[in-house]
């Protein structure tokens, strides 16, 4: 699966993708070894780039891995591809690699994501790379990296639960809305990054490979295609999904994950979806009703 | 007779080149209680810690008698099913409750973990358990929500201990289960565990220096000294007619006072 | 309408060039050279060049200049441009002793074969401002003692060891045969071999280190700590290609090297002795090197058995946190949109809240 690099696509005298082919192999390799063991963090020696740590270094590294000059590249931050990180990033990989980018969620091959799945269903051939913050889902139960190791190897999921246990005693349910944990195929438990909890279900058995890099905590694991993918929740608590009372303003749907948009000082605010790219397909698909009574 | 649920051949241990414990044999059958007593130092919560599997001895065998089976020696079987006795089939009671309880969450959670750790995924199902274990040890079932360190002294051992039972476990290793209390306190916590050991009919092996805390829970004793086992029989034996003289030492000691 | 997050590309592209525009500054004055960076802000690029582990001065000095002066931005891009750089071999380990020293001094005996060189330091000029500075300054030349260069510099902590006080250095801790192991190539696991944990000391924050250096000198993991030896000078760096199968010298680099005494009361496997801590950096950057080898000292306390006590001692904490490039993007990573996390932290907090007041409001 060696890329052939040509001089298509380079650019000031970078190698396709910005990475050397020595380390893409590298990260290839701790790829393939992440989809073969779904939803277990594999290491790897993560490299600097020209983006700071926590600015998704992982999930460009894995692009830049995986990225051929076939592909049409998407990226999206907060589900939007206007957004000035992802802005960046697309136009990294357009110097680097010279790959046609996309807004359009159905035209990607590749979409590379931050704290967003996209709210079109994704397809077999295309893959959705997620950066990750902070990849170990029980970090802030048990800070050594030793410890959780052995917990994951042994499947100690105990504590997970006592978390969950304690939002429900202390509010009635469970308060985790965001990096919501799940099971990937019953075995090891998973942090799916900081998306919204809304995400989660979308997660299970996608037809796309997910891929996940974190570039300062040096890790990469996967979701492989129609893989189950399952919310932890207790069976008289089962796990739900955020619901908004009124439809997005701009393009009326009801199924998909709002922005809250403050526009006065005076408590004025409306909602419309984050996924910038969906709710324009709605826009330019009719104008629903919903949209003429928020207008007014 | 029986066979033992928990045996020990020829332990010894060394910390560096410092000894802890020599050549200490010992069997613990079901349904029993053994008292492990000596001063500080004697060697005998390093002991407990090896029959726990917390540590592994320089020298000799651990074994025990998992549900149905034979005796299996701890070295071996693997850390993860050494982990996974520690959860289920063992319970470890600590002498600071600060040492067995997770202080950050609520006493219903501290009790509901080892069931949930297992694969108990009610909510319900696991609250009215950790209900149930604190009217056990004698907690009113409203304090659930509470964390244990709204707890007294008291009642944080006594949700140690109820934290540790959830699971029904066959033996329970217990390390000075009184030592930091109150006399009045510690009264009233030896009667609740000495109960529970009968109607549970658990298996325990509980460290103490106190005789007392000995004579009230265990049937047999072992007497420890710099280490080696000087004297073991039963209780009242031991206490009545004590032969070492270490174990005379020992008994006038307390009875003078 | 709902404006705020369009037009992401143009404002990027402004923002680069208010960038550089603060980067020029007034045009009254002449542009700084790299000539002028690399030769009179030397230690700047000395750090730059020690932590973004990467020996050239001169893109070290560009650095600096494209990150206007923010040294932490400049050890950034060099680590970035460090990626890129394909990996031939390392190199056979420096032959410290054999330096052509130009500073070298023992906290531990007052005199000592070769002698006790001050070289180039701040440490007794006191800290007055010199106005004379602000013009253009005179240089006067420096009375220096001749230098033998037959002269014998062997390293204190050897001297020591040739009487058995103090341990062998540790060939042991290395998992990695004779080529040492690399944190940039290989992920960081835990524990750490000493080798690996000192290359993370090599290229962790000064202030982060020195922070912790200091912790254990105010009783945070105390180990009696003296600076057997400080140098500072040129070593020949040696390769051995595969295909010549012999070391070769590709030249020379300026490197600070501190080498800390420790007591150490004995365990049941080692007599009582001293143990060592260890610095190195390119350049000249002796607080570096020192922090560095106290911090190095007190992460040996497991291997020599000394209670694990204080932060400087935690090897999870310090390695996970001494890199300032990981640092500085995770902080400023706050910076980022993060619309989505919090708009479902306010619906959570407004149901928490309706809830919360729904009893009270039935009670009234």
């Amino acid at each position: 699966m060696t890329s052939t690099v040509g001089d298509n696509g380079q650019t000031d005298g970078y190698n396709f993708a910005y990475l050397n082919e020595q380390t893409k192999r590298m990260i290839r390799r701790a790829i393939l070894k992440a989809i073969a063991i779904p939803g277990y963090q594999v290491p790897f020696a993560s490299r600097e780039m020209p983006m700071p740590y926590g600015w998704g270094t992982g999930g460009v590294q894995v692009t830049a891995a995986i990225l051929t000059p076939e592909d049409t590249l998407k990226v999206i931050d907060q589900g939007a591809d206007d957004t000035t990180n992802a802005v960046s990033i697309r136009k990294f990989f357009t110097k680097t690699a010279n790959v046609p980018t996309t807004t359009h969620t159905g035209d990607a091959s590749v979409i590379q994501t931050r704290h967003r799945i996209p709210e079109q269903e994704l397809r077999e051939d295309q893959v959705l790379v997620y950066q990750v913050p902070i990849p170990e889902p029980l970090r802030f139960l048990e800070p050594r990296e030793t410890e959780t190791r052995k917990m994951h190897a042994l499947s100690e999921y105990g504590l997970m639960h006592v978390k969950l246990y304690e939002d429900i005693a202390r509010h009635g349910h469970i308060a985790t809305t965001y990096a919501y944990p799940v099971s990937v195929s019953d075995r090891y438990v998973m942090d799916p990054s900081p998306t919204p909890k809304f995400d989660n279900p979308k997660m299970d058995s996608m037809p796309a490979l997910q891929l996940f890099g974190a570039g300062r905590e040096k890790r990469i694991y996967a979701v492989p295609p129609y893989t189950k993918v399952k919310s932890l929740d207790f069976e008289d608590h089962p796990f739900e999904v955020q619901r908004w009372s009124e439809p997005c303003a701009l393009c009326g749907a009801r199924d998909t994950f709002l922005d809250e948009v403050i526009l006065d000082d005076e408590g004025g605010r409306m909602f419309c979806c984050s996924d910038t790219d969906a709710c324009e397909a709605r826009q330019q698909a009719g104008s629903p009703d919903d949209l003429l009574d928020q207008a007014s | 007779m029986t066979a033992p649920i928990l045996s020990c051949r020829e332990v010894t241990h060394y910390y560096g080149s410092q000894m802890a414990c020599r050549n200490v044999s010992l069997d613990l059958y079901p349904g029993e209680v053994l008292g492990i007593v000596g001063e500080s130092g004697s060697g005998k919560t390093t002991l407990l810690k090896i029959l726990a599997g917390q540590i592994e001895p320089t020298d000799g065998t651990v074994s025990f008698a998992k549900k149905g089976g034979a005796l299996t020696g701890l070295h071996e079987m693997s850390e993860a099913e050494i982990r996974l006795l520690a959860r289920t089939d063992w319970a470890f009671v600590h002498q600071h409750p600060r040492d067995g309880l997770r202080m950050n969450v609520s006493a219903g959670a501290n009790i509901g973990e080892r069931l949930m750790a297992i694969g108990d995924r009610h909510y319900g199902n696991i609250r009215a358990s950790a209900i149930h274990w604190l009217e056990q040890v004698e907690i009113d079932a409203e304090r659930v929500d509470d964390l244990p360190r709204t707890f007294s002294g008291g009642m944080q051992q006594r949700l140690q201990i109820a934290r540790n039972l959830v699971t029904s476990p066959r033996l329970v290793f217990m390390d000075e289960p009184t030592g930091g209390l109150d006399v009045s306190v510690q009264a009233r916590l030896l009667d609740l565990i000495r109960g529970l050991v009968r109607t549970l009919g658990l298996s325990v092996l509980v460290v103490t220096h106190d005789l007392a805390v000995a004579r009230l829970l265990s049937s047999r004793l072992i007497v420890m000294q710099g280490g080696n086992v000087v004297e073991s029989g039963l209780t009242d034996q031991v206490l009545e007619d004590p032969q070492a003289p270490y174990s005379q030492l020992l008994v006038s000691s307390i009875l003078q006072v | 309408m709902y404006v705020a997050v369009k037009g992401g590309e143009k404002a990027i592209e402004a923002a680069h060039k208010l960038n550089a525009e603060d980067r020029r500054g007034s045009e009254r004055y002449p542009e700084l050279s790299l000539g002028q960076i690399s030769e009179q802000l030397t230690l700047a690029v000395d750090r730059v060049m020690t932590e973004g582990s990467l020996y050239d001065r001169e893109l070290a000095a560009l650095a600096i200049k494209q990150a206007r002066g923010d040294l932490i931005e400049a050890i950034f891009l060099i680590r970035a441009s460090r990626t890129t750089l394909p990996r031939f071999g390392s190199s056979l380990p420096l032959e410290t002793g054999k330096m052509s020293v130009r500073r070298r001094i023992s906290a531990t005996f007052k005199d000592l074969p070769g002698g006790q060189i001050l070289g180039p330091t701040f440490d007794y000029q006191h800290r007055l401002l010199d106005h004379d500075l602000a013009g253009p300054s005179d240089l006067e030349p420096a009375d220096t003692a001749p230098v033998d260069v037959d002269q014998e510099m062997p390293r204190v902590l050897d001297l020591l060891g040739a009487q058995g006080l103090m341990e062998p250095p540790s060939g042991q801790n290395t998992d990695h045969g004779d080529s040492p192991g690399d944190l940039t190539t290989e992920p960081l696991e835990f524990p750490a071999s000493r080798d690996v944990r000192l290359q993370n000391l090599a290229r962790g924050d000064e202030g982060f280190l020195l922070a912790l250096g200091y912790s254990t000198q105010r009783g945070y993991a105390r180990n009696h700590a003296f600076a057997g030896e400080i140098r500072l000078g040129e070593v020949s760096v040696e390769i051995v290609p595969e295909e010549l199968g012999f070391a070769i010298d590709i030249g020379e680099i300026t490197v600070s090297e501190c080498e800390m005494v420790n007591q150490f009361k004995g365990s049941k496997k080692a007599p009582p002795q001293f143990t060592r801590g260890y610095g190195l950096a390119f350049g000249h950057c002796e607080r570096k090197v020192m922090a560095m080898a106290l911090v190095d000292r007190a992460l040996r306390a497991e291997e020599l058995g000394e209670d694990l006590i204080a932060p400087a001692q935690d090897e999870e904490f310090v390695l996970s946190h001494s890199d300032n490039v990981q640092a500085t993007g995770f902080v400023e990573h706050l910076k980022l949109p993060h619309y989505v996390d919090f708009q479902s932290e306010l619906e959570l907090v407004r149901r928490m809240r309706a809830e919360a007041s729904a009893p009270s409001e039935a009670a009234e």
